[in-house]
């Protein structure tokens, strides 16, 4: 009996050890994570000039004048309406595409249903980038380059290939619901809108999150189309530009943090909003693939 | 053997059998793929027959209304007035032909040679400015042929179906079956054809902005577009395989061998580094997912919060940063100097091999967060009475982890495995932002120590206008990952059947 106490009394310890362990590496991993978040924050209310290469964190001075810096000496409100307009508008569009797209290969049967899947599978094995070129010298016909437009265009443009996670949410809705209301008269587009759409609520918020924040991060493309044009940089270009070479960076590196929290801060909160919707999207897409 | 002595084999025994077994089953599996070509070119043969049998279907059964729709597309369908489509048929025709002659052919002519005529820059006294005679541009000349070759497999297509379409009118009639009308036929895009309703913008979408760019760059790799050949000033031409010859090795010139050594390095380097980067990211975001979601641990979603906000972050914002802080005059190096933890500023970006491995830990703390929110999700599917049963058993934690829980999420995730060593070896962000491809090397062509193919392909296109080279370069990384993709797809059997998963 005794004997049966004192293993369940060490069980019990070592059980403990182990929780008290697992607490102190998840602190240590939130101070690895938060840490250099903490930093930018600090430094951007570093009152004093002395560019990156300083050997103290916390500021001498705390001031706002990076902020003011930033909103009255650079181009940053430009950069940030941009971007902002090119978000929105590569969100509505291709919100709209995935869905469709997403509604006729989940849904739909035609001939071309299966080769249109493999086909798009390819082209994603295509290096992005490849095709810039070629697609750079299409808007330079149309007169698109160095334009908001010929950015949200080819932002939008392949959105279909998109579709997966997507599709894999109306795979799981049951396909009785489709029939009960095709013998009821309805016509595919109707069952589309009418019935499929609100039951995809979550799957469309997913879409909506990772569109509107595609353009906030996005260096390659937007740097290729607006190269040379400064007004029109997205916020990404242009923080870049302010790092490009050393001496900028050294005037600039402050007001770059200041800059990094204004834009991280609205899509930050946006993202722990709809934090549910997200983890939803993520784990079905990957575990259908 | 059968099951019973596979299983007596210890753990290496098991592993060489199935290594031995895989090498066995090679040249099978080989015969059987070129066995499979013949039939697969017979399908396709036949397809592309069929297409010829049923024109020729149209033209022995069609009456004259029928014939004369080869001719003049929707003329049967006019004649017995489904006036919608017949005249849709005509305007495309009609629309086509122009195109052709005022625009298409022109360029289609040229495509041979990629133009003759170079610019040639005249002072007009009278303007007061440059004036050009008329020119060639290779450049308009190829985007503009393949445009046109696109627009006319379009139009073969079109009338392939309008023929179809007049027949089947035709033999509707000689049933007395009613045909479809106007209305009819726009109903059928809400119903029966509404795929086509759908999927009509975004293939548009897709063709212009992806597939004609890709075919564009894959005939780029056959030419010596580059800096000494850049329209609208100079020409440029076909030049055959060269630029492959080149990257693989074979040219002779010092430039062609420095181009093939950075291309040997840079690939390698790709692949060290994708695999680096799912792996530890996938491990290590598991790792810490159990770490949460064990029994007891408590505010579990403050510490998955923790760790969302460094996704919610835009990537570009925390890599910039990154790159500032490890900088040799850094914040990093002045404290842990200043701290008296070092004596010597730690190159983190500017050595070659530490920097590489700065990458990839920099990557980590991007990455996990990520696999920690995909783990999470799957981690709670797996049935506590598995774990349960295993304690019972006298099974430890790492045992259960290597027996279950590993097990487990392999066979789950491999989908986002694949997609993610795929995003790797294209990873952009990371490496350009944070490094920008450096240190640069001085054996290596336009390329740094940490670049991957994809930054170099940045770099030869944006700053040093190599446009034959950068094609060529793009080719090899869609083959690699191509390659790549297959192999692992097929491996995963929970791709291979879709509906299963419904």
């Amino acid at each position: 009996m005794i004997e049966v106490k004192k293993k369940y009394r060490s069980k019990k310890a070592a059980e403990r050890i182990s929780l008290v362990v697992i607490y102190a590496i998840l602190i240590a991993i939130s101070v690895v994570w938060l840490i250099p978040f903490f930093m930018l924050i600090v430094l951007s209310f570093r009152g004093e000039q002395v560019g990156m290469s300083s050997d103290y964190l916390l500021p001498k001075q705390w001031s706002f004048n990076n902020y003011i810096k930033l909103f009255t000496q650079t181009k940053f409100l430009r950069w940030y309406a941009n971007t902002m307009i090119v978000s929105v508008a590569v969100t509505i569009v291709q919100t709209i595409i995935v869905l469709m797209t997403s509604y006729a290969l989940s849904r739909l049967r035609f001939k071309m249903r299966k080769p249109l899947m493999n086909i798009m599978l390819i082209l994603g094995m295509f290096p992005g980038f490849l095709s810039m070129t070629a697609v750079y010298f299409v808007l330079k016909e149309i007169n698109l380059t160095q334009n908001l437009l010929g950015l949200i265009l080819v932002f939008t443009a392949s959105s279909a290939m998109q579709y997966y996670i997507c599709k894999g949410f109306f795979d799981t809705i049951p396909k009785s619901l489709d029939e009960a209301a095709r013998i009821d008269g309805a016509n595919r587009h109707q069952i589309f809108v009418k019935i499929i759409l609100p039951l995809a609520k979550p799957i469309i918020i997913y879409t909506i999150l990772t569109a509107f924040i595609a353009p906030w991060g996005e260096f390659m493309f937007s740097s290729f189309i607006m190269l040379g044009d400064p007004d029109k940089f997205t916020v990404a270009v242009g923080m870049k530009s302010w790092l490009d070479n050393s001496t900028l960076a050294s005037e600039y590196f402050t007001v770059f943090c200041a800059a990094a929290v204004v834009v991280s801060i609205p899509i930050t909160a946006l993202f722990i909003w709809l934090q549910k919707y997200y983890v939803e999207g993520v784990t079905g897409g990957s575990v259908k693939g | 053997m059968d099951d019973l002595e596979y299983l007596k084999k210890s753990p290496w025994g098991r592993f060489w059998f199935k290594f031995a077994a895989f090498f066995k089953s090679l040249p099978g599996k080989l015969k059987a793929f070129f066995k499979a070509i013949p039939k697969q070119l017979k399908k396709l043969w036949l397809a592309f027959a069929g297409i010829f049998i049923n024109i020729g279907r149209a033209a022995k059964y069609g009456d004259w209304k029928t014939r004369m729709s080869f001719g003049v597309m929707g003329f049967g369908l006019i004649a017995r007035k489904q006036f919608l489509r017949g005249v849709i048929y005509l305007l495309f025709e009609l629309l086509f032909i122009l195109y052709m002659v005022f625009f298409g052919w022109k360029y289609l002519a040229k495509m041979g040679s990629l133009g003759e005529i170079a610019r040639v820059e005249e002072w007009d006294d009278a303007l007061g400015a440059f004036t050009y005679k008329f020119y060639d541009n290779s450049l308009l000349i190829l985007l503009y042929s393949l445009l046109t070759i696109f627009i006319m497999v379009a139009f073969l297509y079109v009338w392939y179906q309008n023929v179809q379409g007049n027949l089947l009118s035709q033999q509707l009639v000689e049933v007395h079956r009613k045909l479809a009308t106007a209305k009819d036929d726009l109903h059928s895009y809400a119903n029966e054809n509404y795929h086509k309703s759908l999927l009509a913008i975004p293939m548009f979408g897709l063709v212009v902005f992806t597939i004609l760019p890709i075919f564009f760059m894959v005939f780029i790799a056959f030419t010596n577009y580059d800096k000494a050949h850049m329209p609208p000033n100079e020409l440029f031409a076909w030049s055959g395989v060269d630029n492959f010859v080149t990257l693989l090795g074979g040219g002779v010139s010092a430039n062609s061998k420095v181009f093939a050594y950075t291309f040997r390095e840079v690939l390698l380097w790709t692949i060290v580094w994708a695999f680096f980067a799912t792996f530890t990211n996938y491990v290590l975001g598991m790792v810490v997912a159990i770490l949460i979601n064990k029994k007891g641990v408590k505010f579990k979603k403050l510490w998955r919060t923790i760790l969302v906000i460094t996704i919610a972050v835009p990537q570009f914002v925390s890599l910039m940063f990154m790159s500032q802080l490890l900088a040799d005059q850094g914040l990093v190096n002045n404290l842990m100097l200043k701290w008296g933890w070092i004596n010597k500023a730690i190159p983190f970006l500017t050595d070659g091999t530490v920097a590489k491995i700065t990458v990839i830990i920099v990557n980590m703390w991007v990455g996990i967060p990520y696999s920690m929110l995909i783990c999470t999700g799957i981690l709670m599917n797996i049935p506590a009475d598995l774990y349960e049963s295993a304690r019972m058993d006298g099974v430890g934690p790492v045992r259960a982890y290597l027996k279950i829980t590993l097990p487990y999420m392999l066979h789950v995730t491999t989908p986002y495995l694949i997609t993610q060593f795929i995003g790797n070896l294209n990873n952009f962000n990371v490496i350009f932002l944070l490094t920008g491809g450096n240190p640069s090397s001085l054996d290596m062509q336009y390329a740094g120590k940490t670049d991957l193919l994809i930054t170099w392909l940045y770099k030869l296109t944006v700053s040093e206008s190599q446009y034959g080279i950068a094609s060529v370069i793009g080719i090899f990384t869609f083959v690699i990952v191509a390659v790549l993709s297959l192999i692992l797809y097929n491996r995963s059997k929970s791709v291979q059947n879709e509906e299963e998963f419904m």
